[in-house]
């Protein structure tokens, strides 16, 4: 018995060591290795803080009690929340719009400057985007500071008269979507500047050879070749936007009164600030399926795109 | 098993050794015999205010050899206030740390019950006064001992020459250097009609709406001076009551004498006013005198910080404590206590208050005249009443005597200076009480 099982047990464990060294070989086993440290990374930072905050919205205030989604019920019957979602949704989707709109601007100057110099004007046109944002905003508070704004110092020298950038609701708003524009356009510039340059020069010329204005051009030609790139692009900056805070934590911290509050920074408020920790997540977990349906959507549409070219 | 013969040589030098470990055991002090201890201070805005405090933790951790660490933490950004939720969360962190305001409350579950030492501290150096046993003992259970570091009294710091030059108020008269307050007179009434003849005059008072502490102080004074309660001690809500009423209506005049913008006013902002030589009176501890001192000497030598106007109901001034806690985690509880007494002696008091340049206020009725209020300057005595020495005004916070989980909401989303924007920029009272009142109930869940 002896003779004859020892070279099976041989043969069984020679045949597992193949099949890891086959395992080991896949591409995909190799790919998925390589991918471990960020797949880690994403469940510790990510992952498990989502899962987190979701356990803490199912919570009572003083974090004894399962209350289901008793949080959503009790957000729902408050006006605040109502005004924090409309001056989210106003805020993001005003943002977004008016960075698309500067970046694709942006891109077709800076894809008609000659090669030589792009990269210089590239550089700087991405220096809002680099700078970290609670910085670049404190340069903006100094800007429209209530009581010692630069812009309104030079209106004085032009016998104007101030605005109150930061104390007023409208001019308060105005003021934190028009950072958010600066900071975020150079993102979409340098996105759609890539897609520009992927275009065929041959589908111009085509286009020129049947008579195409400018505008037929970038109607029929460019836009439809950036179709995704534009699609994939307003759905990050949608998601990130909806999801800002630094930008109002510093300029307004939400205010005047509470006007230009946003769900991240309604969230600190309450739950940080006020103690209600998870009335906070539930209010930070607010936007996730809208935006979750939202994306599953516009990536829907790509992938459909992509199979149908 | 194996079996191994004891020789008696090597039995003999054995129980030899064991006995000397065993006699020697008491006395063997290593360098931090009594364990290891950390702590989170306030990180000060006064440069070197900080060395006050570390110099005298390191003189007890040597007498009592325990190795401290010490982390000072700055309020800036919310850091002190984010490491206090996330050691709350996590169970674990420094063995003391200090806590401002509501904190203590919030936190109550986790904290160590303080009542050996504060009845110490009482016998010691007198009784606190009512807003520190509000805010620190719930239940009968005291939360924390108050910190010297960082308490204070956010009350009107005036421009000598241009409370004088606009509305003709004598603020050094009214409250003299060294000497009683000499301020019947000195009312809501007469502090409006200041704040107008100011405005008239070109520096208008600073006094900020925002939703930021300041401003959230300053509102809950005068609502304490008209008797405005919001919600009572019981948690029912009270709002809709003439002293709201009158309070609001107050504001609403003091509003149109303050700068258009202040609605958008946070911590800082009534500094710069002060700094800047616009203000005529702003409502903050002597850190903006501090700052004047440094940068604008002219405006500093002008400032003198004195107390609140009384209203129907009083004279209130906002006082905002800072505890040291210990959770109930911390793994060496009675090194932390023995600490924070020795930090709460009155030598002690003294020199983290000498080292603030009088900003520190103990909470103590025995450690309000130290000499360095009666000596800061410019101009000398400029601090003298800061400490509130005479009992001239009551000391207190917006917000009470609601249950603390409310009151704690109503302090930190500004319920009080909304209230004041919205009805001065037009909305109905009624209206603004409603929206209010809908806010409060909102608190009230559990």
């Amino acid at each position: 018995m002896a003779d004859v099982a020892a070279p099976s047990s041989m043969s069984l464990s020679g045949d597992r060591r193949s099949s890891l060294h086959k395992l080991m070989q896949r591409k995909s086993t190799i790919a998925f290795l390589m991918a471990l440290p960020l797949i880690l990374l994403i469940f510790v930072l990510v992952a498990y803080p989502a899962g987190y905050a979701i356990y803490l919205s199912t919570l009572n205030k003083s974090m004894t009690k399962f209350v289901g989604f008793g949080n959503f019920e009790f957000l729902f019957k408050r006006a605040t929340f109502w005004d924090i979602v409309f001056q989210s949704c106003l805020f993001a989707i005003t943002a977004v719009i008016f960075k698309a709109l500067i970046g694709f601007m942006v891109a077709h100057f800076v894809h008609n400057i000659p090669s030589k110099g792009q990269r210089k004007w590239r550089g700087m046109l991405l220096v809002p985007w680099v700078i970290p944002p609670a910085m670049s905003t404190l340069a903006w508070l100094w800007l429209f500071d209530p009581s010692y704004s630069a812009f309104n110092w030079i209106f004085h020298q032009f016998g104007l008269g101030s605005i109150s950038w930061l104390g007023e609701t409208n001019w308060a708003r105005f003021s934190v979507i028009l950072v958010n524009i600066w900071a975020g356009a150079p993102f979409f510039m340098i996105m759609y500047l890539a897609a520009l340059k992927s275009v065929p020069e041959q589908l111009y010329e085509a286009a020129s050879i049947d008579g195409a204005t400018w505008w037929q051009r970038i109607w029929y030609v460019t836009l439809p070749m950036m179709r995704n790139i534009i699609a994939i692009t307003a759905l990050f900056s949608t998601i990130v936007t909806f999801a800002n805070f630094d930008i109002v934590r510093v300029l307004t911290a939400g205010g005047p009164l509470t006007s230009t509050h946003l769900f991240a920074t309604w969230a600190f408020k309450i739950g940080i600030e006020s103690g209600d920790i998870p009335l906070g997540a539930t209010v930070s977990l607010f936007m996730v399926p809208i935006l979750a349906v939202g994306a599953a959507f516009i990536l829907r549409d790509i992938s459909k795109r992509g199979s149908e070219s | 098993m194996g079996s191994r013969k004891v020789s008696r040589r090597r039995f003999v030098a054995s129980t030899t050794a064991l006995s000397a470990v065993a006699i020697a055991a008491p006395f063997v002090r290593g360098a931090y015999a009594a364990g290891k201890l950390s702590v989170g201070f306030w990180d000060h805005w006064v440069p070197n205010a900080n060395g006050a405090t570390e110099k005298l933790i390191k003189e007890w951790g040597e007498k009592e050899k325990v190795d401290v660490q010490i982390d000072f933490i700055t309020s800036q950004g919310n850091k002190l206030l984010l490491t206090t939720a996330a050691e709350a969360q996590a169970k674990s962190g420094h063995d003391i740390l200090a806590q401002n305001t509501f904190l203590p409350a919030r936190n109550a579950e986790l904290l160590v019950p303080m009542n050996d030492v504060m009845d110490q501290l009482i016998k010691d150096n007198g009784k606190v006064n009512a807003t520190v046993e509000y805010l620190g003992k719930v239940g009968g259970k005291w939360l924390g001992v108050p910190a010297t570091v960082g308490s204070q009294i956010k009350g009107p710091c005036s421009r000598i020459d241009l409370l004088k030059k606009h509305a003709g108020i004598d603020i050094q008269a009214m409250y003299p250097a060294g000497a009683e307050p000499k301020a019947d007179a000195w009312t809501l009434d007469a502090f409006l009609k200041a704040a107008e003849a100011c405005h008239k005059g070109g520096n208008p008072f600073g006094i900020g709406l925002g939703t930021t502490s300041d401003n959230v102080d300053t509102i809950g004074a005068i609502f304490h001076a008209f008797g405005a309660v919001m919600v009572d001690a019981k948690g029912d809500i009270v709002i809709k009551n003439d002293q709201v009423r009158q309070a609001l209506d107050f504001y609403k005049k003091l509003m149109a004498f303050l700068p258009a913008d202040v609605a958008a006013w946070d911590d800082a902002s009534n500094n710069k006013f002060l700094v800047s030589g616009q203000a005529s009176m702003i409502m903050n501890p002597p850190s903006a005198w501090a700052v004047a001192k440094r940068d604008a000497p002219q405006v500093a030598e002008q400032c003198w910080t004195h107390g609140f106007p009384s209203g129907p109901k009083g004279r209130y001034a906002p006082f905002l404590p800072f505890f040291w806690c210990t959770w109930n985690f911390s793994k060496n509880q009675s090194a932390a206590k023995s600490l924070m007494l020795y930090l709460s002696q009155a030598s002690s008091a003294e020199k983290m208050v000498v080292a603030s340049g009088g900003y520190d206020l103990p909470s103590f009725e025995k450690l309000t005249t130290f000499k360095v209020w009666a000596e800061e300057g410019p101009p000398k005595g400029t601090l003298y009443h800061y400490p509130n020495p005479y009992n001239h005004q009551t000391l207190s916070v917006a917000a009470a005597p609601a249950p603390h989980k409310i009151a704690e909401q109503i302090y930190n989303q500004g319920i009080q200076t909304q209230m004041a924007v919205r009805y001065f920029k037009g909305e109905p009272l009624e209206k603004t009480l409603d929206w209010a009142s809908g806010e409060l109930e909102g608190f009230m869940r559990n």
